[in-house]
């Protein structure tokens, strides 16, 4: 069942407790007994919305950036991981295989906190040997959610 | 002048559902909020409709043999195999069809001689009725009842054979009743076919689509697989209606399509890739039909309407005969009052009579929009019963 309540809060984590066990068949407390568990053990590890921010303002732009580092004794990766996530600006940090080490994504910034962003904060860090930014420039799905799609049904009204 | 249209044809009468389709396409009210829809709200997965694509880029746009794709069938056969345990033979057995329906007609018209009698059970698809006629048939409508669970009985069945009865419907999982038939269910029904030499024409498009049980085929009972013409399709499995692709399998059958040089061949390039690696993708729809089967039982249930509970296919089937109306005038004065678009029981054979038909192949947010104009109308309907004023 858990696996059934997450497939379904993963699309829609609006979806009351309610509606959740009508769905699944299941009643109230259970289900909401089995969201409290997967809370505690942080497989649920938070609620966020989707958002389209083009709609909202013109000037937040999503960058990625590769970096390339090297990595520390004993702790490897993972110290200077924490430098960079640390930072409340980055929305999400990934170790890479092949040609660069970080993937490191800004999201909804303005190209000017950005910028200071890496040439300020990150490319300063010591270990950091180079970087390089890229710059999203139209966003067509995120999430398993397409963004561009119109909500049109081609569907007829009545058929047998 | 003559009539241009044939004896035959005049006497058919023109099917509920149609005449019903015309006046909510004439609203043409954006408010109106249809739950009338007989096909899935899911597009075709992907890859099956990549795969169309790409043998439309590699030019193959020629008709294939008559009987379909070899790939195809040899894929059927698999798969035949592996749901219901018979062996259909890829190269004879086997016919790919115009959807599932041109699969019924040709099966009629390949096996009825005039005044040879169809049992048809109703509530069902609108067109085994005419095809029978067509076909030079003579129906005989068996009522399924909803204290059988809208299942067909023994009783029904004794009771409307007669010598000439040759060809027996089984429309399970059901459409619009949502009913199915067990194993158990089968094996007298069966029986009866062995000792009565009669053919059975099982139309399992909905197969696919069952949420407490498994689908158990006839043709898996002992001396069912060669009295029986087992039609499926891809259009509710694989959310492949717009397609066109169906199927018959029948041993020693010569059910020949005159009338078609071949199905879409597009159509049966993308059906190969939906049978090799579509399992995954009807999972994730019958789960969600599911749960949205569970929520409208949900919300009928504090509505106080009698709902049949559905096992298969994707409608259920409220009983509106405590608000002391007809089917249809349930149906119009919904369609004026609260712009829900559902279709009366009646256009499935006279005994849906008190019953509607609600798809519940739309997105939960719609279901709940449709399902609060439904109540707040059901407690009208209520108070105008009582005589009270309706402020």
């Amino acid at each position: 069942m858990k696996v059934k309540i997450l497939t379904i809060i993963e699309k829609n984590s609006k979806m009351s407790i309610s509606d959740i066990a009508i769905l699944l068949g299941e009643n109230e407390e259970t289900v909401a007994q089995a969201i409290f568990e997967m809370e505690n053990d942080k497989t649920i590890c938070g609620y966020h919305t989707m958002i389209n921010w083009d709609k909202v303002s013109k000037d937040r732009v999503t960058a990625l950036i590769e970096v390339c580092v090297t990595p520390q004794r004993s702790s490897g990766f993972d110290r200077l991981a924490e430098r960079i996530y640390n930072f409340p600006e980055v929305e999400s940090v990934y170790l890479m295989s092949g040609a660069y080490d970080f993937c490191v994504i800004l999201d909804g910034k303005s190209i000017r906190e950005v910028s200071s962003f890496i040439s300020e904060k990150l490319s300063t860090l010591e270990s950091v040997t180079s970087t390089a930014t890229h710059f999203v420039l139209k966003k067509y799905k995120d999430h398993g959610t397409v963004m561009v799609k119109e909500n049109k049904s081609e569907r007829q009204l009545i058929t047998p | 002048m003559r009539n241009p249209l044939s004896e035959t044809i005049v006497n058919i009468k023109p099917s509920g559902i149609r005449k019903y389709f015309d006046l909510v396409a004439q609203m043409n009210d954006p408010e109106v909020i249809s739950l009338g829809v007989g096909e899935p709200d899911f597009e075709t997965p992907w890859h099956i409709r990549e795969e169309g694509i790409y043998s439309l880029e590699k030019g193959r746009t020629f008709y294939t043999s008559n009987s379909g794709l070899q790939a195809l069938r040899d894929e059927i056969s698999l798969q035949q195999h592996k749901l219901n345990n018979v062996i259909y033979n890829p190269y004879k057995e086997i016919m790919i069809t115009v959807g599932g329906s041109e699969a019924i007609d040709i099966a009629l018209r390949a096996m009825l001689d005039p005044g040879d009698e169809v049992i048809i059970p109703q509530p069902s698809y609108v067109s085994y009725e005419p095809c029978t006629v067509l076909a030079g048939g003579v129906p005989v409508i068996v009522e399924m009842k909803e204290k059988d669970q809208f299942k067909l009985t023994l009783e029904e069945l004794e009771a409307a054979y007669t010598p000439k009865t040759k060809i027996l419907i089984l429309p399970f999982p059901n459409n619009p009743t949502g009913s199915v038939m067990t194993r158990e269910d089968l094996e007298p029904i069966a029986k009866f076919c062995v000792d009565h030499d009669l053919y059975v024409l099982s139309d399992e498009i909905y197969s696919a689509l069952t949420y407490e049980t498994k689908h158990f085929s006839i043709v898996s009972l002992p001396g069912m697989r060669d009295r029986t013409v087992l039609i499926n399709g891809f259009s509710k499995a694989y959310a492949m209606t717009g397609w066109r692709l169906g199927y018959a399998c029948a041993p020693l059958l010569k059910i020949h399509q005159f009338a078609i040089m071949c199905a879409p061949t597009t159509s049966q390039y993308a059906a190969v890739e939906a049978l090799r690696n579509g399992d995954k993708d009807i999972e994730v729809m019958r789960e969600s039909y599911n749960e949205r089967r569970r929520y409208l039982m949900h919300e009928f249930r504090k509505m106080q309407l009698d709902c049949f509970e559905p096992y298969g296919a994707f409608y259920v089937f409220p009983s509106i005969k405590s608000l002391q109306m007809t089917s249809d005038e349930f149906a119009m004065e919904l369609l004026r009052e609260e712009k829900v678009a559902v279709v009366p029981g009646t256009a499935f054979g006279a005994c849906g009579e008190g019953y509607l038909r609600i798809s519940y192949a739309y997105s939960l947010e719609e279901l709940k929009t449709a399902l609060r104009r439904v109540e707040r109308f059901v407690q009208n309907r209520r108070a105008r019963l009582k005589g009270e004023e309706i402020v």
